[in-house]
């Protein structure tokens, strides 16, 4: 549709059923409805075989809700009409069908509907199948990531940040630290859980490369909001390739590194092949390769990491790293600098 | 010969029974597999084994209900009469609880075959 015609369609007139204010609103809200259809962050546009399913379920709901809808209304259009004269028996015959027996048994279909496709949803991984496997465990606001070996001890950690090879299925135990949180990639699959004292197993699968955002699926506090994170999907010998490489690090920046240890940030956070060892915070090792900053609330540029630095209370309230704003600038700059291109 | 069935039915506990099995089975059922499936490795059953028992339990809760709706059916007179039923009398008193019985029972085979449908599809316990 031209602007034109869409220009003379939302003029007021009498005879016209809506009127000029309500086009744009009708607009907004079409545009808001299909702006969610697309995107590394979309169940209706699945990259693995058990968003697929989500995603089947979906239109397979929003069908059958229409459907049901239409019927719902058309009754009720039927039933305004004063023309219809039923006995009341008739009445009771309908209100015994259309309330009780159909219902009864469109609810059964789609629950039944719905527990055939659980096992796609949920793929079932044996203990002794030769997968990837990856421990992530929501901490408030941000995600641990550890990579395991087949006996399940850990390779190396890293944070808000997966990367997991196409075509094969990767295993997540998923635990939480503080309070509840929920480990959902909708381009990936559905949610899951993480419960202190718990390990919930998911399996994803991504079927064609690339980033796919996720996002923490359960309120957790001030900035539950803030806490996202990225799957990277590659080729399985880019992933091989990036796994082996990322078991040892060798940062480049001694200048840097050392105002990163004198202003004791290796208390809380790790550097692989530094004497930063720290557990409370994320491990910071390649933090240079990372897409985003602070659990996928900022871009990944100097400046925005030298003013998380100073004041991370104030981009993600509720955080537990207290504020550096008392460092001199040229310090947080250096750190800033350093961190950007750790390799 | 004496019926099994008791002729006349004059309490109010009939009413319950329905929900009540449809209750036990919800317990039973959840129970069982939450059970089963934090003990699985210590027991010497398959879930195959509960699946069959609990589908078992399942259609012993199913008859036990339709044998409650029949007793509020011939209660409520095999329908000949139509509700409400809210004269004050010991007659309409009878039908009304009749009718309510079987309704409620009705409400529970149904939420008893619902409970029961997972067992057809979950195969396994996911640890």
């Amino acid at each position: 549709m031209t602007d034109e015609r869409l220009t003379d369609r939302c003029r007021p007139t009498r005879n016209r059923r809506f009127s000029a204010p309500l086009c744009p609103i009708a607009l907004l809200l079409a545009t808001c409805l299909v702006s969610s259809c697309s995107g590394n962050h979309s169940t209706l546009d699945p990259a693995g075989p058990e968003a697929a399913k989500v995603a089947q379920l979906f239109y397979v709901m929003l069908v059958g809700g229409a459907v049901i809808w239409i019927g719902l209304v058309s009754a009720l259009i039927y039933s305004a009409r004063k023309k219809h004269q039923h006995s009341e028996q008739t009445a009771g015959r309908v209100i015994l069908w259309c309330g009780a027996i159909i219902p009864t048994v469109i609810l059964c279909a789609l629950l039944s509907y719905g527990m055939w496709l659980m096992p796609a949803i949920r793929p079932w991984v044996p203990d002794d199948q030769q997968v990837r496997r990856v421990e992530v465990t929501g901490e408030q606001f941000w995600w641990r990531v550890r990579y395991l070996d087949e006996a399940g001890s850990v390779v190396f950690e890293t944070a808000n940040e997966v990367r997991i090879p196409v075509g094969q299925p990767t295993h997540f135990s998923l635990k939480a630290a503080d309070v509840i949180h929920s480990f959902w990639v909708p381009s990936l699959g559905g949610k899951m859980d993480m419960i202190p004292g718990r390990t919930n197993p998911l399996t994803l699968t991504a079927d064609r490369e690339g980033t796919y955002r996720g996002v923490c699926a359960e309120f957790c506090g001030e900035s539950h909001a803030l806490m996202a994170f990225t799957v990277r999907a590659v080729a399985p010998a880019e992933h091989e390739a990036w796994l082996a490489e990322r078991r040892t690090s060798d940062p480049q920046d001694a200048e840097g590194l050392a105002v990163f240890l004198n202003n004791g940030c290796g208390a809380c956070h790790a550097i692989s092949g530094t004497a930063a060892s720290g557990r409370i915070g994320p491990d910071l090792t390649a933090f240079g390769e990372r897409g985003t900053l602070a659990a996928g609330t900022l871009p990944h540029t100097a400046e925005d990491i030298a003013r998380f630095v100073a004041h991370p209370g104030r981009i993600k309230p509720g955080v537990k790293m207290p504020h550096f704003g008392m460092l001199p600038e040229h310090d947080i700059k250096k750190i800033a600098a350093f961190l950007k291109e750790l390799r | 010969m004496k019926s099994f069935i008791p002729r006349e039915v004059e309490s109010l506990w009939t009413l319950f029974t329905a929900p009540t099995v449809w209750a036990m089975h919800f317990i039973g059922c959840y129970a069982a597999v939450a059970v089963y499936c934090a003990k699985a490795a210590t027991l010497d059953i398959s879930f195959d084994t509960v699946r069959l028992a609990l589908g078992g339990f399942t259609i012993i809760a199913l008859a036990v209900i339709v044998l409650s709706a029949y007793l509020a059916w011939r209660q409520w007179g095999f329908g000949s009469g139509d509700p409400p039923h809210d004269e004050p009398t010991r007659k309409d008193r009878a039908l009304f609880q009749g009718f309510a019985t079987l309704l409620l029972s009705g409400l529970s085979f149904v939420a008893v075959v619902y409970a029961a449908i997972p067992l057809i599809f979950i195969a396994e316990c996911q640890r």
